[in-house]
């Protein structure tokens, strides 16, 4: 079933590359209808999914490469566990989200649906891989759909922001393999459940400390973490809507996930003892993320530097080493992911309509949009974590969960929240209030259902995790508890 | 008989040599109009002589005939046979990929017969276990280059030549001196001869490092090393495309058979634990960063590939560094420049069939000029893209398994910082590999007008393009290949 689900997305690709060029208008429809097969499924894993059971499940394995002379085998196996379960719930269900807003695409469907489809499953594979190999290569096929996607859907800068987006992902993965080549000799598998069984990597051939920094540069950069977050604006701005929406709602998410997959469960002492290297530099991009938002003056980039904050709270649950943290952590992610795609989508709706993002151009928009005012409304008001939202639960976790490792460091992070609301409200307040523009009079609303019907799924989806947290924080507690166990 | 059904591979290639030259002289006699419309005939025969080559290797690998022939002057096992698919395999897809260039062409049965001899003497240097042997395989190989790179007889083609010949004569010169060395201090030419004399002797090691020096110097011009790579750029650029990727794949190819043959047959014992590893590992490091460094700024792609080539070959060093590095008994070094080059002969070669179809239709080698080749060709693009991600080292290609196969030997014989110096340098390699691959997809063209390769190229770019997917999905079999290639120098 996970196989399916992973490869599914690649199936409905080569079905779309094949179809002849007069009937390039069906490729929206295939990939449509892959996706929703692909949420199906694993909507049905989630369901399925053993609560009581510990470990992973739905567990796919099959030897890949097998070599006689050495250690080097791999394997290719797949499953599921509390932490990643809802992160694949959340690729899934972004991946339908941004087939249908890019339901009017004009350039080159065929290739833009194909390289959509490549990605999901690059991004199912890198959440459901347990063999450290094989997410590295899920890892690394990731840049090439994205690539593409940002250099040739793209606006204003697209070619150099595609660069600038390969080439530090690239960078934090060159450093990345050679992490998991010493783990794995050292260790003698690439098995993640049976290296985070080892627990001590002191007679590796290199440092401890050094093989998780070369590990964990990877993660931080794609988090991505003040210095390395350069890449993110550009990548945003330029990106089209729908990737936008992919960048922010689920690739961000792979460095935290690989933090708390691959350096916190593998090598838990040297996790534990750069606790407060990792709260210090959240604690900046906080707070750095938080002052760059409130001078943008375009509407994407603003979105894109306040995920810089925003994913600051999840190393900043990081942290914490305890279980309360990080299930603050992992919410925030999934909480993170609706949230900001939310806001992308509904921004790239603005500006599909008014061809501007300029904060100072727009103006009074409430008037001539209403459904969409009123969603940014509700997205904002999550991304600064008002109660009853889905931002709320997951931020008060962090700081219930980091306050007592790190208190100075902590209130800092609260402090944060207060410019989120500062920036979030005052955007609000200039585009969408005030004076109606007369030049923004044709503007309509967005009435499609393919812009509306997924607005208000995310919607149910933010409010549903902000009135009864449980559903989903109640699985990654369970997933993150036998990290916790070792940091403890 | 035993002797020649063990050689039964590169005499295929020579008989087919020799029947396209007979050919070529009697065609004329029999009908002008025949000798015109030649072109089919011979490389047809060029084809079913690279064909017989695979086959008969196919057949030894089969009935599981192994053995040494020719008083020991040659070994057929299983690294030789190996390199024998290679070396012949590469040839059928050489003669696929000319039949567009020789279209143009005079001198095609010259041309094709010298292909042949080439891939013998190369599949030869892999199997010669003298250091006789190597030295005549070594020559034969050489001189058919010689004439192919200078073929066309254009201004750049003749300058190519001639710097390929001045540089070649005295690389080999230093060969013959290391050679002479090894012959001088143990009195055996044989690799065994000499093997023995290692192990058996604590005198005279420096004298043993001078010898490892000169052959490394050497071939190190094969294998196109830095700083023995000085001939590559303008060979490249100069010579007749289908020749510059011959050179690039099969060429190099050899170098390291030789290499390794001679280092791990004949100075395995004695030095392999210290001496030559840092010697080797110094070149990758210093090969990859000059090569890579190098291709940034190149506009012109053939000399772009040029200079990634030099850069491919240092990351294959690194596998020969953790082969002297690490306990001769981990094969995980041999193994993995084995695999490497068969991954990187997919790989490479139709990166440079690619180019072919595409500057001959486009009239341009720059880069700049293959802007929005993904609209008038989209499979075209595919295939040199797939190519180019294969040499970035992405998933699932072929080079994506290579390079970790090569970095975890690395690792594991205790080299992890060259490991780190190699997959820095595949980040700058990205940069330009993908360059192209940008090119081709994000800009426009400056007209719509669409192309297809001819069937010949399309035929071998769709070979290569598999070959390099179907290693990066399932690489068990040539992983498999490789082991026992490696095994014989257990």
């Amino acid at each position: 079933m996970l196989t399916f689900a992973i490869f599914f997305p690649l199936v409905g690709a080569v079905l779309i590359a094949m179809l002849p060029k007069d009937q390039e208008r069906s490729a929206k429809q295939i990939a449509a209808v892959t996706t929703v097969i692909v949420l199906a499924v694993v909507a049905y894993l989630f369901i399925d999914y053993d609560r009581g059971a510990s470990g992973y499940q739905f567990i796919d394995s099959t030897t890949w490469l097998d070599s006689s002379i050495s250690d080097f085998n791999l394997n290719y196996t797949v499953g599921l566990d509390g932490l990643s379960l809802p992160l694949v719930l959340l690729t899934a269900f972004l991946g339908l989200v941004s087939i249908l807003i890019s339901w009017r695409i004009e350039l080159r469907p065929k290739e833009y649906f194909v390289w959509l489809l490549v990605l999901e499953t690059s991004l199912l594979g890198v959440f459901s891989s347990l063999d450290l190999v094989l997410f590295f290569l899920f890892w690394e096929i990731e840049l090439i759909p994205m690539y593409f996607l940002i250099s040739i859907w793209g606006s204003g800068n697209r070619i150099y922001s595609a660069w600038k987006y390969v080439l530090y992902t690239f960078f934090g993965s060159a450093f990345m393999i050679i992490g998991i080549l010493t783990l794995g000799f050292t260790a003698g598998t690439f098995d993640i459940r049976e290296l985070a069984e080892v627990g001590s990597f002191d007679d590796a051939i290199i440092p401890a400390w050094s093989i998780f920094t070369l590990l964990s540069i990877a993660f931080l950069v794609k988090m991505p973490i003040v210095p390395f977050h350069t890449w993110l604006p550009d990548a945003h701005t330029d990106a089209p809507t729908a990737v936008s929406v992919m960048l922010a709602g689920v690739l961000l998410k792979m460095g935290g996930y690989g933090i708390l997959r691959m350096s916190l469960s593998i090598m838990p002492e040297q996790a534990a003892d750069a606790n407060l290297i990792f709260a210090i530099i959240a604690a900046v991009s906080i707070i750095y993320g938080a002052m760059m938002t409130l001078v943008q003056t375009d509407l994407k980039r603003l979105i894109a530097y306040s995920s810089v904050s925003h994913m600051g709270y999840v190393l900043l649950g990081v942290s914490s080493i305890g279980l309360v943290g990080l299930t603050g952590a992992a919410t925030q992610m999934v909480t993170h992911g609706l949230i900001t795609g939310m806001l992308f989508a509904l921004v790239g709706m603005v500006y599909d309509r008014a061809h501007t993002r300029e904060i100072g151009e727009l103006g009074g928009l409430a008037a001539r949009m209403p459904f969409i005012t009123a969603m940014m409304l509700v997205a904002g008001l999550a991304s600064l974590g008002l109660p009853a939202l889905a931002g709320f639960s997951a931020e008060v976790t962090v700081f219930l969960g980091t306050f007592e490792q790190h208190e100075a460091l902590t209130i800092i992070g609260v402090v944060g929240v207060a410019f989120a609301a500062g920036y979030i409200l005052w955007m609000i307040q200039r585009v969408f209030w005030g004076q109606p523009d007369p030049k923004w009079a044709e503007l309509t609303d967005a009435t499609a259902w393919w812009e509306r019907g997924p607005i208000i799924a995310l919607t149910v989806a933010i409010v549903a995790i902000g009135v009864y947290p449980a559903w989903i924080m109640d699985l990654l507690r369970d997933g993150v508890a036998p990290i916790a166990e070792k940091l403890a | 008989m035993n002797d020649l059904n063990l050689l039964g591979p590169q005499l295929a290639l020579l008989v087919g040599a020799g029947l396209i030259i007979i050919v070529d002289v009697l065609l004329p006699l029999v009908s002008r109009e025949a000798y015109r419309g030649r072109q089919p005939l011979l490389s047809g025969l060029a084809l079913l002589a690279a064909a017989g080559s695979v086959g008969w290797s196919l057949a030894l690998v089969l009935s599981d005939e192994r053995g040494e022939a020719f008083d020991g002057m040659i070994s057929v096992d299983d690294f030789t046979l190996f390199f024998n698919f290679l070396f012949a395999g590469v040839a059928g897809v050489i003669v696929l990929g000319s039949v567009d260039y020789l279209a143009r062409h005079r001198f095609q049965g010259e041309y094709l017969a010298l292909i042949l001899i080439a891939a013998a003497g190369m599949s030869l240097m892999a199997a010669g276990t003298d250091l006789i042997m190597i030295f005549v395989a070594l020559e034969l190989q050489a001189i058919a280059l010689f004439a192919l790179v200078g073929i066309s007889k254009s201004v750049s083609g003749s300058e190519a030549t001639l710097k390929f010949l001045l540089l070649s004569a005295i690389s080999t010169a230093i060969t013959l001196y290391g050679m002479a060395y090894l012959f001088g201090l143990s009195g055996e030419t044989s690799l065994d001869g000499i093997a023995s004399y290692v192990a058996n002797t604590d005198e005279n090691r420096s004298a043993l490092v001078l010898a490892a020096v000169f052959l490394t110097a050497g071939l190190g011009f094969k294998m196109a090393v830095v700083p023995f790579q000085m001939w590559v750029p303008d060979v490249y650029e100069g010579a007749p495309t289908p020749i510059t990727a011959f050179l690039s794949v099969a060429s190099k190819a050899a170098g390291f058979a030789v290499v390794m043959r001679i280092f791990l047959a004949a100075l395995g014992e004695g030095l392999i634990t210290t001496d030559w590893a840092y010697l080797f590992a110094a070149i990758a490091a210093v090969s990859m960063t000059v090569g890579n460094v190098l291709a940034l700024v190149q506009g012109n792609i053939k000399r772009m590939l040029g200079y990634s080539s030099i850069a491919q070959a240092g990351t294959i060093l690194i596998g020969l560094a953790a082969v002297a590095a690490e306990d001769p008994q981990l094969l995980l070094g041999t193994s993995s420049v084995v695999f490497f080059l068969g991954a990187y002969a997919f790989t490479n070669i139709g990166a440079f069939i690619a180019v072919i179809a595409i500057s001959h239709k486009i009239g341009s080698d720059q880069i700049d000029d293959y802007a929005g080749v993904a609209k008038r060709s989209p499979l075209l693009a595919f295939g040199l893209a797939a190519c180019l991600f294969s040499l970035t080292g992405f998933p699932p290609t072929a080079g994506f398994i290579a390079k970790i196969y090569v970095f975890n030997a690395a690792v594991q014989a205790d080299l992890v910082w060259l490991a780190l110096i190699g997959v820095i340098n595949s980040v700058i390699a990205a940069y330009y590999y993908l360059r192209v691959v940008l090119n081709m997809f994000a800009r426009d063209p400056e007209t719509d007008e669409a192309f297809l390769p001819s069937p010949y190229l399309g035929a071998a770019l769709a070979a290569a393009v598999i070959g390099v997917f179907a290693i990066g999905i399932y690489p068990t079999p040539l992983i498999e290949a490789s082991e026992s290639a490696a095994r014989v120098f257990s």
